[in-house]
């Protein structure tokens, strides 16, 4: 009898210690690399790292501007292309699609975002960026195809599962009654949804968007191997850029021996991990006072 | 037909073009990888691992590979049924107040949307920081971590919908939680344990921003924790990157066959977890 109640008693100290580990596992993340970026932090002002674009580490000089753009760019455009589709498609998907067409559609989405990242890319690479190095030589625009535009519409499509998923749930969630009371006043399927489903939703899908957006801004694999991985400010959709996260997976490991090298790459770690985090905690508490 | 039902209609068209565009491009995705990787598909690529001068050309396959993904892959999903199965339980309210539950389940979403890529720079300095290599063992670090937040949420989300009234006929007969959490609920959610663990394997599989540094490259297979080892998510980004059209075929081949891992991955979660359910007491 005094084992079980001891084994009980342990049991719970192991499982509450290992929990409160991992809950301060972030933690732990953001400030060791935090601890690793400082030295660099210590010799030029984070303002000028930020806003500089000359990256020359071999000079000392790390200026995360182009790199910063490269991501901000890439992940706006594969927003604008995910915004207005998702958000038809989900509604599509919860108000109006025949429930047997709803049980094909959504295990094909799910499909979707279990396909792994350099799959993407080399869709990306064999189908995106000849169809845009064509389209844009009909055009007359010259472009090797690997461009800001095929990073867009490849991060569009692997954030649509995330999205969808999301916005279904929080569409579904809307009461039926509602729905109910506003047909019964004699509005049309669609004005129903426009004026009474989606303005309650709506805080939810702003968090399924803001979701998407993180999940784009920290891609890795796929966006490095379609946008060409020029350090430069892109001026055009069809320009080559250079992404934050693809500048960490091309360098880091490598080079090492250079000074402050390291530092500068784990800065913009750094920098990404704080951008997701404070996106995914917002559209987690957007989502979590919805749920109450 | 007044203004308000032609809205409906250009609306509900937009919908169902919009619907088209998600589904052709999952269908655009497959396709392309089925018909651009059959091609170059062998026998040899997935029986033979690579040879000196595989990435000039040269003979050999992506065995290697392969087998070293299944070492990641279920190593990483191992470890973190071990660490999940805790936490998910630890959640419950016989253990901690909701409040407090909550706040961990806003912490494991938080992490669930850290960028791999974190994972393994983060993997990477605390390797440098204990002196380890690249290594199969800081690859299976770096997925656990990923893996973990994926699986604790899939665990804790069945754990929800068991009946309040089986963990109290438990408790009536005089079981303490330990006994009604691992002989009594694991019983009781082991289709959705299954589906987690399958879901936290793929997710695994297909990874390659966080493998990057940790788990390096090689082209043998690996016979200890220590060694490096070669995955199929690199391998396919390696032979991308070479300039011989021959290896980029074999990328292809290479990217073919973990598609079709992950799918047979998707399919088989499906199928088990329907098969799983008779133990479940509805």
């Amino acid at each position: 009898m005094r084992v079980r109640k001891v084994i009980d008693g342990v049991s719970e100290k192991v499982m509450c210690s290992v929990t409160a580990a991992v809950s301060f596992l972030v933690v732990l993340i953001a400030a060791g690399l935090y601890l690793k970026a400082r030295p660099i932090m210590e010799i030029t002002p984070i303002k000028e790292l930020l806003t500089s674009s000359s990256w020359h580490p071999l000079k000392g000089e790390f200026g995360f501007y182009p790199f910063l753009m490269g991501t901000f760019w890439v992940t706006f455009l594969a927003m604008i292309f995910a915004i207005p589709i998702c958000l038809l498609c989900s509604i599509y998907i919860s108000e109006y699609a025949p429930r047997k067409m709803r049980d094909v559609i959504k295990p094909l989405i799910d499909l979707l975002a279990g396909i792994p990242s350099v799959v993407y890319g080399v869709f990306g690479v064999l189908a995106v960026v000849p169809l845009i190095r064509d389209t844009a030589h009909r055009i007359n625009i010259s472009t090797t195809g690997y461009s800001v535009l095929a990073g867009g519409i490849v991060l569009a499509i692997m954030v649509f599962p995330i999205i969808i998923s999301v916005s279904v749930e929080v569409i579904q969630s809307v009461p039926y009654e509602a729905r109910e009371s506003s047909l019964s006043l004699g509005a049309t399927q669609w004005q129903t949804v426009k004026k009474v489903v989606l303005k309650k939703a709506f805080p939810g899908i702003v968090a399924a968007i803001i979701l998407g957006f993180s999940r784009a801004f920290g891609e890795t694999m796929a966006v490095l191997m379609v946008v060409g991985n020029v350090p430069q400010v892109p001026h055009s959709i069809f320009e080559e850029a250079y992404p934050l996260t693809a500048l960490i997976a091309n360098n880091y490991g490598e080079m090492l021996s250079v000074p402050l090298y390291d530092s500068a790459l784990l800065l913009g770690a750094l920098i990404l991990l704080l951008i997701v985090l404070l996106f995914s905690m917002a559209a987690r508490l957007i989502l979590m006072r919805g749920g109450r | 037909m007044n203004l308000r039902h032609v809205e409906e209609r250009c609306f509900k068209v937009l919908m169902i073009a919009a619907t088209f565009i998600i589904l052709g491009s999952l269908f655009a995705v497959i396709g392309v990888i089925l018909v651009k990787g059959a091609g170059a598909l062998s026998l040899s690529m997935i029986t033979q691992t690579s040879k000196g001068g595989y990435y000039l050309g040269k003979e050999g396959g992506v065995l290697n590979a392969i087998v070293g993904s299944l070492y990641l892959a279920f190593g990483a999903t191992a470890t973190s049924l071990l660490v999940s199965l805790p936490i998910a339980f630890c959640l419950q309210r016989e253990y901690v107040k909701a409040r407090t539950a909550n706040v961990v389940r806003l912490s494991l979403d938080v992490l669930w949307g850290v960028p791999s890529i974190i994972y393994g720079v983060f993997g990477f300095t605390i390797m440098l920081l204990l002196g380890l290599r690249a290594s199969l063992l800081g690859g299976i670090v770096a997925l656990t971590l990923l893996e973990l937040p994926i699986m604790v949420r899939a665990i804790d989300e069945v754990l929800q919908m068991v009946p309040r009234e089986l963990k109290e006929a438990s408790y009536t007969l005089g079981a303490t939680r330990y006994e009604t959490m691992f002989k009594v609920v694991t019983r009781q959610i082991l289709p959705g344990i299954i589906s987690a663990i399958i879901l936290a394997f793929g997710r695994g599989i297909g990874d390659a921003a966080s493998i990057l540094f940790t788990a390096g490259y090689t082209d043998h297979i690996p016979s200890s924790l220590l060694d490096p080892v070669a995955s199929l998510p690199l391998a396919v980004f390696f032979q991308m990157g070479t300039p011989f059209p021959e290896v980029q075929e074999r990328a292809y081949a290479s990217a073919l066959i973990l598609l079709i891992i992950v799918l047979l991955l998707t399919v088989s979660s499906r199928l088990f977890s329907r098969r799983f359910a008779k133990f479940v007491i509805r």
